[in-house]
């Protein structure tokens, strides 16, 4: 058979692509559940990881999960995943951003006063092994706890995250990674526009809530001494 | 089990004399991407072993069919779907490792060995010559990149796959002497390190001649 013959090419080229292409969808819908099981449970360790649960020792993340996590919230799209943990309420916003080669995520666990933070936890695509990727490591998440996404006046700031011995205006900072620049910004503006989509739920604040009452008499006094 | 003296030279010989990465200079890309540290190094080197050896043996077995004109993109669909295929298993059985080395394992598609031994080798061969050769090649690439990631982590980190080799003690700023080189996290390194096997291996083997 002759084998260079435009009949043959444009009928082998078409015979081994849907050969190829049948296999694969066939492999894609045989694994697919198994997939996303994978992927929903990897999404829960993380919330987990947020939360401050080692999961190292755990048997079973996916029962932890559903004993701390009680509620899921929807703010424009965003989700909001409502934890309890020993009777205090914490609320854990999802992040989404762009490190070095890929993107970075992560998990933002706040206390139920919407500023202080619980816990955070990161995960990245194909930040750089050793650098970048320290990002999921427990001493650059650890900064992050206790920290305060509010300012003096109660608007939501983020945390920024800063080449040590440099000072963030305005804003509470954690370190940055050295050889990690980009991976570092990516973090950092990763914070901010989250958090920025997250306003309507995080300026959602109870009536009573002290700090907001205190900046309001200040503006006040200061408006009284004007007039 | 004897080998005879051509499959000798078939799974040995790009182990050292006809290594694809030092001597052929193939495949240097993802030695630069992989190889900051030694266990993505060692799974990467696993991964294009088994991918070559198996995608040589398809296109072996193919070679008589193959229309001339679209053999390029026939062994590339071969390739693209073998490593698509390990991907999916990845995700689904080993999802840690799928994460971790999710654009390693898409790398293995560009990578120029594959190609390179398709094209040079299984076109042309038995089925059984083209496995040995898959197999002799996928490990020549892993021996090199072992060999860099080896280096870059142990003085870039002071680890091997996450051990501390160098004790902390040592460190500047622990009050001691040693620093980490900062030069082995940058792909460059990688690049001068290759350079530096190339020439100690082209020396060797020059004597040996």
């Amino acid at each position: 058979m002759n084998t260079n013959s435009n009949t043959y090419t444009i009928v082998y080229a078409t015979v081994v692509v849907i050969i190829v292409a049948v296999l694969l969808a066939l492999v894609s819908q045989v694994l697919g559940p198994r997939q996303q099981a994978n992927i929903q449970l990897d999404q829960q360790k993380q919330i987990l990881g947020a939360l401050k649960q080692d999961i190292s020792n755990c048997d079973d993340p996916a029962a932890l999960y559903f004993s701390l996590v009680k509620d899921t919230l929807d703010v424009n799209g965003h989700p909001v995943y409502v934890a309890e943990i020993e009777g205090a309420t914490k609320y854990v916003l999802k992040l989404k951003g762009a490190g070095l080669w890929g993107g970075i995520g992560g998990y933002l666990a706040l206390d139920d006063d919407k500023n202080t933070i619980y816990g955070a936890n990161f995960n990245h695509e194909s930040e750089t092994p050793g650098l970048g990727a320290l990002i999921v490591e427990l001493p650059f998440r650890q900064q992050f706890e206790g920290k305060h996404i509010r300012n003096a006046e109660g608007q939501v700031v983020s945390v920024a995250v800063l080449k040590a011995g440099t000072m963030a205006e305005g804003q509470e900072q954690v370190d940055a990674l050295s050889g990690a620049t980009i991976t570092s910004t990516g973090v950092n503006d990763m914070l901010q526009t989250n958090l920025a989509e997250y306003a309507e739920f995080l300026n959602d604040l109870p009536a009573a809530e002290p700090e907001a009452e205190e900046a309001n008499e200040e503006n006040q006094t200061s408006n009284q001494t004007e007039e | 089990m004897a080998l005879s003296q051509k499959t000798k030279e078939t799974l040995l010989g790009p182990l050292n004399a006809n290594n694809p990465v030092v001597v052929q200079v193939l495949g240097i890309c993802s030695a630069l991407a992989v190889t900051v540290q030694l266990k993505p190094a060692l799974v990467m080197g696993v991964a294009v072993t088994i991918i070559v050896a198996m995608s040589n043996v398809i296109i072996s077995l193919l070679r008589n069919t193959i229309p001339m004109r679209i053999r390029i993109i026939v062994q590339l669909v071969v390739v693209a779907a073998l490593v698509t295929l390990v991907s999916e298993v990845l995700k689904a059985f080993a999802y840690d490792v799928a994460m971790q080395l999710s654009v390693y394992i898409g790398l293995i598609i560009t990578n120029c060995i594959l190609m390179g031994r398709l094209e040079a080798f299984a076109m042309t061969n038995k089925v059984w010559d083209s496995f040995l050769d898959g197999l002799g090649n996928g490990l020549g690439y892993a021996a090199i990149l072992i060999i860099v990631a080896f280096f870059r982590e142990l003085f870039g980190a002071g680890t091997l796959l996450g051990f501390r080799i160098i004790p902390e003690s040592w460190y500047v700023a622990n009050g001691g002497f040693y620093e980490n080189c900062g030069m082995m996290m940058m792909p460059a390194m990688a690049l001068i390190i290759v350079g530096g096997i190339i020439w100690a291996h082209r020396a060797i083997n020059k004597e040996e001649k």
